[in-house]
């Protein structure tokens, strides 16, 4: 018998049985709607942290000092001020896969214009800062070299701080703030860039000379970090090599020796981040197999039911000349058909309500034709593995008993 | 003439618990192309046991049966449904349709299982045989919609769409009554005119007489084999059936 009179037998079997075929498919829709549904959800939230942390700057990288921070060791205060001025000109003459160098220090404090105060931190920067954080000036400009020599009490203000200070529509540009009681001339005013993938207000901030912070503001003379930015993304590995060679010599470390500084890339925390959806991805999938194994246990039991109702037509089937492997296809395909139509409306399911997360709830949704294709062959599988035993029983049918069984 | 059917010594025991039990205990006879014979004989005499080995739904234990010069002792289960699916028509005294399915489709069944025949042939062979049961304009009725006697009509055109040297009907006509049972009865008959071999298993005397030979069983040996030198026509038979109130 050919495939497509086979298609049509199962079709017409499970039309025959039309609500009990819904039944059994519940198990497999209900899995596969919510697997496409929380991978939508999964891979939404995945794709917009990585948004987040693109936008963060570009191809940063970014040398701290003391060994990698993320092992959550505290430092002690010493370990933390080995960074110092030469380190960012060695690294800002040496290195080769370099865009962008500007040394980084952070202060603490109020700013103060007129009646108004807001806490906000004043980072010390060079004018590459710009390049490497992706931030553009929307109004005034951003201090110069000269004004970084002299270390002149300029700044640039984040929108969050002029709305604090300066209430929304006022340009300040020109106007003259405090900071811990440091009067600084207001030069220009960053774009708007919103939150951080962590939620962090990248808007609150000042930006003024480096050297003026060390100098004025906090009286000190290392850095307390070095941010780059790499010529291109495919160098950051090279970049990174370099920049930990050009601070192990700077720093006399001996070959063997661990470091004291640490050199992260803006990629190793898109993998950290993604590392935590992996493993996320993994427990959906787990879920997504379980769900599948209930939906196919369901299909076997009601394909054992198939094959007992009907074990007449099989005996004539095989009178008329059936083969065993005729029956074993037949109730095969029925097998998978529930499983892949389950399947079928389980991915609109799942997509339907992943567009009705987004459009309700505003949550970010992607829905991957991976997930889908994925579904598709689980559903499949799970039809040809759950239909195959009771398929197999009908195709072993004796005849002459299935044709006489009452 | 051909032999279509030639057993030799066929035995057949079952085993029930560990007793055995025999069947069949050496069963020979011919039957040769056009001939129309139906085998009698009191209930558990072994006439179904006969006839599924016949219709290579089974095997004998014991002995040689040629199909159509074939021998089936030997073949393979896959073989025997080709065999069946080639050679043979079935008629079952319960009839066998397949239920929600319309007369036309259950008719074509025996032909997709052969893929040498086109959907086109099929539907037209299907459609053909119908028409010479009688049920032309029935096409697309489904059994729930017919008589009894349709449905066997159904089942004829059933075991005759694949053109089988033989049709093997057990106890075909069991389920009707008597008026029917006669209207089947010739239609077998005309079928035979026209060349068909048929084999027939009934244990009403009235039915063998309409046949032109008949062999009788009793306890799985064969007792008597006799030809009907004047077969009964069931067309006349019917004729003389009171006429049914109106
Ligand atoms: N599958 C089987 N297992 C065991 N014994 C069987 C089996 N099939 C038939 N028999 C036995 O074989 C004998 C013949 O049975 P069979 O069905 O051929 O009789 P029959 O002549 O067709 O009877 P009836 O007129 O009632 O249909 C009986 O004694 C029956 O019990
Ligand atoms: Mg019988």
């Amino acid at each position: 018998m050919n495939i497509i009179n086979l298609f049509r037998i199962s079709l017409k079997a499970l039309y025959s049985n039309k609500f009990r075929a819904l039944l059994t498919m519940l198990g497999i829709i209900i899995g596969v709607a919510a697997v496409i549904a929380m991978l939508a959800i999964g891979q939404g939230s995945k794709q917009s942290i990585q948004d987040e942390i693109s936008k963060m700057g570009s191809n940063m990288l970014m040398i701290q000092p003391g060994a990698d921070m993320f092992q959550g060791a505290r430092m002690s205060a010493s370990a933390t001020q080995t960074m110092v001025l030469e380190d960012y000109e060695a690294i800002k003459a040496n290195c080769t896969y370099l865009a962008a160098v500007s040394p980084m220090v952070n202060a603490n404090g109020q700013a103060i214009y007129g009646s108004n105060n807001t806490p906000v931190g004043m980072q010390g920067v060079n004018e590459d800062f710009l390049h490497i954080r992706k931030f553009t000036i929307n109004s005034g400009r951003m201090f110069s070299e000269r004004e970084i020599a002299v270390s002149a009490k300029v700044c640039v203000l984040g929108q969050t701080v002029v709305e604090d200070l300066f209430g929304a529509g006022v340009d300040p540009v020109g106007k003259s703030i405090r900071y811990n009681k440091i009067p600084f001339e207001v030069i220009g005013v960053l774009s708007e860039k919103g939150e951080n993938g962590m939620g962090q207000d990248q808007d609150n901030v000042i930006l003024a000379p480096y050297t003026t912070v060390q100098k004025r503001i906090m009286a000190i003379t290392y850095l307390q970090g070095i941010y780059t930015s790499t010529t291109n993304e495919e160098v950051t590995q090279k970049a990174k090599a370099e920049v930990e060679a050009i601070m192990r010599s700077q720093h006399n470390i001996k070959e063997g020796d661990s470091d004291d500084f640490n050199v992260r890339s803006q990629q190793e925390m898109l993998t950290m981040f993604s590392s935590t959806s992996t493993v996320m991805t993994i427990l959906l999938a787990v879920i997504a197999g379980i769900s599948l194994i209930v939906g196919g246990i369901g299909i076997m039991n009601i394909m054992f039911v198939s094959v007992t109702e009907r074990t007449r037509e099989i005996g004539l089937r095989m009178a008329v000349g059936a083969r065993g492997r005729d029956i074993l296809s037949q109730f095969l395909i029925e097998a998978v058909l529930i499983s892949v139509l389950g399947g079928i409306i389980g991915v609109a399911i799942g997509v339907g309500s992943a567009s009705i997360i987004r459009n309700t709830l505003h949550w970010p949704v992607v829905i991957t034709s991976f997930s889908i294709v994925l579904s598709f062959a689980v559903c499949t599988f799970t039809g040809v593995f759950f239909g195959w035993y009771p398929a197999k029983k009908a195709a072993n049918l004796d005849p002459i008993d299935a044709i006489r069984y009452e | 003439m051909s032999e279509i059917i030639k057993a030799l010594n066929l035995k057949r025991e079952f085993m029930v618990g560990n007793q055995k039990v025999l069947a069949l205990k050496g069963i020979s006879f011919a039957v040769h192309a056009g001939e129309f014979v139906t085998f009698m004989g009191a209930s558990g005499s072994g006439k179904s046991t006969l006839l599924n080995i016949l219709g290579c739904l089974d095997t004998p234990s014991e002995g040689e049966y040629l199909l159509d010069g074939i021998s089936v002792k030997s073949m393979s289960k896959n073989e025997r449904a080709r065999l069946r699916n080639r050679k043979i028509g079935f008629v079952f005294q319960t009839y066998n349709l397949l239920p929600r399915t319309t007369a036309l489709e259950n008719v074509e069944l025996p032909l997709m299982y052969n893929p040498e025949i086109s959907s086109h042939d099929r539907r037209e062979k299907a459609k053909m045989v119908l028409e010479a049961v009688g049920l032309a304009n029935r096409m697309d009725h489904t059994p729930n919609q017919m008589s009894g006697g349709q449905q066997q009509r159904v089942a004829i055109a059933r075991a005759l769409v694949n053109d089988p040297v033989i049709i093997l009907a057990d106890e075909a006509t069991g389920n009707l009554d008597t008026r029917t049972s006669y209207e089947i009865m010739a239609l077998f008959q005309q079928l035979n005119a026209n060349g068909k071999t048929i084999a027939f298993v009934t244990h009403e005397p009235d039915i063998a007489a309409f046949s032109q030979r008949s062999i009788v069983l009793r306890d799985g040996r064969i007792t008597r084999d006799e030809v009907i030198s004047k077969p009964a026509s069931a067309a006349d038979a019917l004729a003389g059936l009171p006429k049914e109130e109106e």
